[in-house]
């Protein structure tokens, strides 16, 4: 029997080429009709810039494993759970069976449009973190109306530690994520006046620090402590914004070309639903809550369903695919202990 | 002369109830102020005294109000109100028409049966022992009801009803031995003397069958006596203050005292007026959603009057106003709660110095979003649109920035503070030369209409756009979209605003009606006079509101308030939150 994995983002592809490695069937299943998940939307990754795209090919190369099935453009509509073994139908007709279920359903990015204030779907030149990505691909930033942007706003926390629209928690990319793209737009805008608010810069990996420092040195960018209080529109389609620079003690008004909005992480879709479908615990904050969060991170309410990467808490990639590797290694002991069990049986 | 001793407990306890009524109101009427005196003075010689006596009559004793909450529950309440006062009535002309004397004393009529040789016929003696009989049936079929809604409040139409302390507990009990033993004791002497009518001579004659009634019916006097002076005795230090209170009240309330955001004697009236029948806490959003059960009105005028502590309690609120829609005494619920707030603002006109003053542009039509209005560019766009369409002379008065209107600060207490807000942006929205302030915001709307002194008048954005649909200004299409309204607690019960909102939205979409249009309208649990709540118990409450609605599976929840859509759209939501501009403006051509 194999072990079934829902979800083909990073966390999904690495999971499953190390416990093919080690011997193990595995089923990938993956909604979409490529894997790679929210990878494919980003252009470079942070802090050293490598590409997007050569992660995800070598990633999407190791599923090439003969031990590996990849079930595109599936879901799973039905999961039964009998004795020591899993039964998932797909919406493709398909039945796989498995010994353990591995949840790398991932995360979702925060629907913009629930914080009004900031006027995303309603003015013309505010964008999200991920749409700004395929602008940075193109190496080309306009302004709605074609024009060169002169002053261009980033804006932390968007859906994120905002008690407002319920989600309480840090999703940790968003800061060290501005801090590059404010780089990779001062390369293609080099005289243009960037700005980024925050509340606070968590620049907790390696490398990091030392990009927000070069940020600010070498690239020039602004960086103001206060969080955007509201947005409007004028009539050259410009964003007016409203904050507050808090080390100043000042109000600010100015107004902006463009607008980013760093856009956070909320549980997925899948994650949620699955979530429902097997009755697994949730942490307060909506993603799976798992039995320890130091010791067994991967370990979720129900004994033989696994979760990995950005399912159980917002990660960067690094944490996701070492998650995913802890993951194969949690997997394995459970089918080895169960194996044994089965053994003495008989 | 009628006289038997038996008659002592129940004339000492009217007279001492009396006597404590009479000084207890003479005191509180002393201390109104001299303005409340002046205004009782001119009007109590009006028709307004003679209205007072009608709404006396429909709310003291007909409770008239509760029957909207539930018929039995409104039966039950008539019940002891109009059927004890028809027993006094009746009673009263009963001894009249027997003993002409118009000085007969009080317990006379009360115990007539004793006193009255049932043998001795007198002008229409048997109709009135039908009649007597009639009411007394008819406030031990209430009685009936009222245990029924003590074990199971449901059957009342009631989910739950009040907890009582023990001592009105203690009262509840005495006054629900009085009718039983007034029964009793007819009973008795009718099976002894005859007499009575058809529930007492027939019961008369049953208990006569087994019962050693020569011998019960006189302590049946006694029992029946120290009843009613128990029950008077006790009745000032229970929730029965109210029965007095709120005829006293209701007076006070026709002649034009109002209750104002402090606590004054009229306050006092109010609190008393209470007769803790509960009928808030299942309006109770906090109760119903959070399991709050401390909160509610009956729960908070409890520990105000008893003095208990209430400093949580008067900060739990959300002053949505449902109880306060459904309460049967007519109590202001919410200027109570606010009456115990503490203003705790060191705001002074200094604070606000650095605010420019704003010279807008001249216009017929200012404009106002507000805060929330500007937290909501979704809705300032619909207006403009629609302003633009109805092609028009307006100009947006805070469009780059206005001043709080103050309410926000009122509602947690700091009413100083809200009150120097105020003076500033009543002085900057008088400037503006316009003829009509439009609000897109019920918070601002109800302060600038309740408190401000504005030089022009002032329309909530649905009572605008139901203006410019009347002179056919604008002409929106009727779209398909099944909607429903959510009508905001600062808007309906806030401001009284209900037609309006209902004529814009049936004019451009198919509305449907709801068990929450009106009054009955929920909170979205984003009020701002909450400020006790955790972020996630509004969640709570919002996402209950919102299943409450989406139960009638609308393609659209409308509402008129930036602060309702907000709270709303926290949590990703399957049916889209609009405002009702926004509705009207995507139907403009």
């Amino acid at each position: 029997m194999s072990i079934i994995i829902i979800g083909a983002g990073p966390a999904g592809c690495e999971a499953a080429y190390r416990l093919a490695q080690s011997g193990e069937q595995v089923e990938l299943i993956e909604k979409e009709n490529e894997t790679g998940g929210n990878l494919n939307n980003w252009y470079q990754l942070f802090p050293d810039r490598k590409s997007a795209k050569e992660l995800n090919r070598l990633l999407r190369q190791n599923l090439n494993h003969p031990n590996i099935r990849v079930h595109l453009n599936c879901e799973p509509v039905k999961i039964i759970r009998e004795n020591n073994s899993f039964s998932i139908d797909l919406n493709d007709g398909a039945q796989l069976q498995g010994e353990a279920l591995l949840l790398t359903t991932g995360f979702r990015t925060f629907n913009a449009r629930r914080k009004e204030e900031y006027g995303y779907g309603i003015y013309e030149n505010v964008m999200t973190s991920v749409e700004l990505e395929n602008f940075l691909t193109n190496h080309q930033l306009q302004t709605s109306t074609g024009k060169k942007p002169e002053r261009i706003g980033l804006i932390q926390c968007v859906g994120s530690r905002d008690e407002k629209i319920c989600n309480f928690h840090c999703s940790k990319v968003c800061c060290i994520t501005a801090v590059k793209q404010a780089v990779e737009i001062r390369e293609i805008l080099p005289d243009a006046e960037i700005l980024c608010f925050y509340m606070d810069m968590r620049m907790f990996g390696p490398g990091y620090e030392e990009l927000y420092r070069e940020a600010q040195e070498k690239y020039n960018i602004r960086f103001i402590r206060g969080r955007l209080s509201e947005a409007s529109e004028n009539l050259s389609k410009q964003v007016m914004i409203k904050a507050e620079d808090t080390l100043v003690g000042k109000p600010i008004r100015m107004s902006l070309d463009l607008m980013i909005l760093m856009v956070g992480m909320e549980p997925s879709e899948g994650t949620r639903q699955l979530a429902t479908q097997l009755n697994l615990k949730l942490a307060p904050n909506g993603f799976l809550h798992t039995a320890d969060p130091h010791y067994a991170t991967n370990l979720t309410s129900t004994p033989g369903i696994f979760s990995a990467g950005c399912s159980t808490s917002p990660m960067n990639l690094t944490d996701t695919l070492t998650d995913a590797r802890s993951a194969a290694i949690a997997i394995k002991e459970f089918l080895l202990s169960n194996r044994a069990n089965t053994h003495k049986k008989h | 002369m009628y006289y038997d001793p038996f008659v002592l407990p129940f004339t000492l306890g009217l007279n001492i109830l009396l006597i404590y009524l009479l000084a207890r109101y003479t005191r509180w009427i002393r201390s109104f102020s001299k303005e409340e005196k002046r205004i009782i003075r001119k009007n109590i010689f009006t028709l307004k005294t003679w209205k007072a006596g009608k709404e006396v009559f429909l709310e003291s004793l007909v409770h008239h109000k509760i029957y909207r909450t539930s018929p039995f529950l409104g039966y039950m309440h008539m019940c002891f109100g109009l059927g004890w006062f028809l027993l006094i009535v009746i009673g009263k002309i009963e001894s009249l028409v027997y003993h002409t004397s118009l000085l007969n004393p009080p317990y006379f009529a009360i115990f007539f049966r004793f006193f009255h040789p049932a043998q001795e016929t007198f002008p229409y003696s048997t109709t009135f022992a039908f009649l007597m009989d009639l009411v007394l049936l008819m406030i031990l079929s209430g009685l009936t009801l009222a245990w029924i809604k003590r074990l199971y409040s449901k059957a009342l139409g009631m989910k739950k009803t009040t907890r009582h302390r023990p001592f009105d507990l203690l009262i509840l009990t005495v006054l629900w031995c009085i009718f039983p033993l007034r029964f009793l004791a007819e009973s008795f002497t009718s099976g002894v003397r005859g007499g009575g009518h058809f529930l007492t001579h027939t019961a008369g004659d049953f208990f006569s069958r087994f019962l050693p009634i020569e011998s019960l019916s006189y302590p049946a006097w006694w029992a029946y006596s120290s009843a009613l002076g128990l029950f008077f005795l006790l009745l000032p230090f229970s929730r029965y203050m109210h029965i007095p209170t709120e005829i006293v009240c209701i007076f006070l309330k026709n002649w034009g005292i109002k209750q104002g955001r402090t606590f004054t004697t009229f306050s006092q009236f109010q609190l008393y007026s209470c007769s803790r029948c509960g009928i808030c806490i299942d309006r109770c959003q906090l109760g119903n959603s959070l399991k709050i059960t401390d909160t509610q009105p009956v729960y908070f005028l409890k520990a105000l009057r008893h003095n208990t502590e209430h400093s949580v309690p008067t900060d739990n609120c959300l002053m949505c106003g449902r109880c306060e829609a459904a309460c049967p005494v007519g109590i202001s619920l919410n200027n109570l709660r606010l009456s115990q707030r503490k203003d705790g603002s060191r705001i002074t006109k200094a604070t606000y110095g650095y605010i420019p003053p704003i010279t807008p542009p001249q216009a017929k039509i200012a404009y106002f979003a507000g805060c929330m209005g500007h937290l909501t560019p979704g809705i300032i766009q619909a207006m403009l649109t629609i302003f633009a369409k109805a092609k028009a002379d307006y100009t947006f008065i805070d469009e780059k920035g206005g001043i709080c209107c103050g309410r926000p600060l009122l509602l947690s207490g700091n009413q100083k503070a809200a009150s120097v807000l105020r003076d500033k942006n009543n002085d900057l929205l008088n400037q503006s030369g316009a003829s009509l302030l439009v609000t897109s915001c019920p918070i601002c709307y109800k302060t600038f209409k309740e408190d401000y002194e504005l030089n022009m008048p002032v329309m909530h954005h649905t009572e605008y756009i139901r203006l410019l649909l009347r002179q056919g200004h604008i002409q929106p299409h009727h779209s398909e979209l099944r909607t429903i309204f959510h009508n905001p607690c600062e808007l309906g019960r806030g401001s009284d605003v209900y037609a309006a909102p209902e004529e814009v939205l049936k004019a451009v979409s198919h509305k449907l009606p709801t068990v929450y249009d009106g009054r009955d309208s929920l909170c979205c649990g984003g009020s701002l006079a909450n400020i006790h709540l955790t972020p996630l118990q509004r969640t709570q409450l919002s996402s209950d509101a919102l299943k409450a609605y989406l139960t009638y599976h609308p393609d659209v929840l409308v509402t008129a308030c930036p602060l309702c859509k907000k709270t709303f759209s926290k949590t990703e939501t399957s049916v889209p939150v609009k405002d009702i501009a926004e509705v009207v403006a995507e139907n403009l051509g």
